[in-house]
């Protein structure tokens, strides 16, 4: 996309691969995207499409079969003990269930000291409350209520309110959020989105958003991926996609978005279950061919009929 | 035909506390037509499943219908003896649930779960049973012959699609829908709900359908009605909804979706 030095974090080439031959599944293949700082970046695709994987590879779960992870224009080495602890604390996860991913024998309080003691070690005694009531204030949370309280006690959304906040007590510089919304219920959704843009805007963070739900990257996003079996078959600025988009899988992706202007007997809105085969058949077909529609917005060439 | 298929009047639905009992359902009224979709929104904790719940009585304690009365076709659900139940439950009403494509036996080939019902219900033998799942799958646009694979050999769109097609083989009168394709991809989902909306259309059974996406409500639903914390604050023709909320919980409900064209709702802010 732009010159790889100004990106926090690059994913060039990587690939990654589960099994051997002939069980082998290509779960990512050859992808490349990258994370600038105060911007977000959308990653969207259906259930198996290798959302997740790409972010467990940016969150060094998974090591690549192929391809290199570049932070700050550098490898991440795994022989060196203290880039990598840097890594780590650069690099935070926000989880899509909110009710498992605290521990539920700890208060608030507990949740954010940890990471502040650990990460932070030059705050002392008063200055680590100081921090830990100006994280949750900064997630709009009260701090004199919440603080003292166990994970049961509080509701999903102000859950995952804590689990931004215990990303920033790290000290985080690029935030992966996995579907943080979708257990949410809708009312409070758009809640943690907006402060998900906020924290992006104020504390030029560089957020990676997981989602199936392409409504919703349009509204936290400047920039979109779409993946399918493996591959990014679509991406660029987030408007130019959702508004024209090009690849046969992306216009597929967008067409099945609920869409209350259009009732269901309506023939238009009619999805044709050959047509829907078709599509999957050819978007899945390994392809090394980009085809730029415009300065930012770039397609995978797609397979033609007869040769897939 | 004049009265409804399902007629749900005054219903009120207590859980049992230690100390202070909690009101799910408070006085909720709503007709369903033969042939009909009704759409049920709203967030979780609002009753919503309750009433779903209460429709084939499969509500256990501490869950308790306090009043109303629940017909179907003049018949209270609710005066059914347990062998009139048995009888009622999947053959007039039948149920698709949440985490339903989880809900299939995974040690049972698809084939003996059909035969399982089939039998119960009917009293087919073996043979009648495949063949009548054979129809049941084709509907569903699964090849008959993978009736012979257990659960874990289909996706989660296709586990879902089964479920369907075993709760619509004793031809029930309605069909009640809680959150049916949640777990599924917009792709699957619109697949899913096309192909139910057909087969109503040729079958002509009616839809109670919950769910709290409300777009895509107003695209399946003939009616909604939107329940606020137990109660049913608006019911109106999908076009209304969403054309002219009356009710502010509904707009506020409308305003809590970001759209895909057009302008977010709330203020953006400037990048």
């Amino acid at each position: 996309m732009s010159e790889p030095h100004s990106a926090i974090l690059a994913l060039d080439r990587i690939s990654k691969s589960f099994g051997r031959p002939p069980f082998q599944v290509n779960a990512a293949q050859s992808v490349s995207f990258e994370l600038h700082a105060g911007r977000t970046l959308a990653l969207v695709g259906e259930s198996g499409s290798g959302k997740t994987t790409c972010a467990r590879l940016v969150m060094r779960e998974y090591t690549p079969s192929d391809g290199q992870l570049l932070f700050k224009g550098k490898p991440v080495s795994t022989d060196n003990a203290k880039a990598l602890a840097a890594y780590r604390r650069s690099v935070q996860m926000i989880f899509q269930d909110p009710f498992s991913s605290l521990n539920p024998a700890h208060t608030i309080d507990y949740h954010l000291r940890r990471p502040l003691q650990l990460h932070q070690r030059d705050l002392r005694g008063k200055q680590v409350d100081a921090a830990i009531e100006e994280l949750l204030t900064r997630v709009k949370l009260d701090p004199r209520i919440v603080a003292q309280k166990h994970p049961h006690e509080l509701s999903g959304g102000q859950r995952q309110r804590v689990n931004i906040a215990r990303t920033l007590a790290v000290g985080a510089e690029v935030i992966v959020a996995d579907e943080p919304t979708s257990m949410l219920d809708v009312s409070v959704r758009l809640g943690v989105l907006n402060l998900l843009n906020e924290m992006k805007r104020d504390m030029k963070l560089a957020l990676l958003y997981i989602t199936h739900d392409i409504a919703t990257a349009r509204y936290v996003a400047e920039d979109i991926v779409v993946m399918y079996a493996g591959q990014i078959v679509e991406w660029g600025n987030v408007n130019k996609v959702i508004d024209n988009p090009q690849h046969p899988y992306t216009k597929l992706l967008l067409s099945a978005v609920p869409d209350p202007e259009m009732r269901f007997d309506d023939p238009k809105a009619q999805l044709k279950a050959a047509d829907v085969e078709e599509v999957r058949r050819l978007s899945a077909v390994p392809q090394d061919r980009v085809i730029a529609i415009d300065q930012d917005h770039f397609i995978r060439q797609v397979a033609s009929t007869r040769a897939a | 035909m004049t009265t409804p298929l399902l007629q749900v009047k005054n219903l009120t639905i207590d859980y049992i506390g230690d100390k202070t009992d909690f009101r799910a359902v408070d006085d909720v009224s709503f007709d369903v037509a033969h042939g009909e979709t009704f759409g049920l929104a709203g967030e979780s904790g609002c009753g919503k499943s309750t009433i779903a719940f209460a429709i084939s009585r499969l509500h256990k304690p501490p869950a308790l219908i306090r009043s109303g009365q629940i017909l179907l076709e003049g018949r209270d659900v609710l005066d059914l003896n347990p062998a009139q139940l048995r009888d009622f439950r999947w053959r007039e009403v039948a149920m698709v649930f949440q985490s339903a494509m989880n809900s299939l036996n995974p040690v049972l080939r698809v084939e003996a779960q059909f035969y399982d019902v089939l039998r119960t219900h009917q009293g087919m033998s073996k043979a009648q049973a495949r063949e009548r799942t054979a129809e049941m799958l084709r509907l569903v646009d699964i090849p008959p012959d993978r009736m012979k694979d257990y659960p874990h050999q289909f996706s989660g769109g296709m586990r879902q699609r089964i479920v369907i097609a075993i709760c619509l083989s004793l031809n029930p009168k309605i069909v009640v829908m809680d959150e049916p394709t949640t777990a599924l991809d917009v792709v699957v989902q619109r697949e899913i709900l096309q192909r139910i909306n057909e087969l109503r259309r040729t079958f002509g059974f009616s839809v109670l359908f919950i769910t709290h996406d409300l777009g895509l409500m107003v695209q399946f639903c003939d009616r909604i009605g939107i329940m606020l914390a137990g109660k049913l604050v608006e019911q109106n023709t999908a076009e209304k909804i969403y054309g002219d909320p009356q009710h502010d919980y509904t707009k506020k409900l409308w305003a809590s979706f970001p759209s895909l064209h057009g302008e977010p709702v709330m203020e953006r802010v400037p990048t």
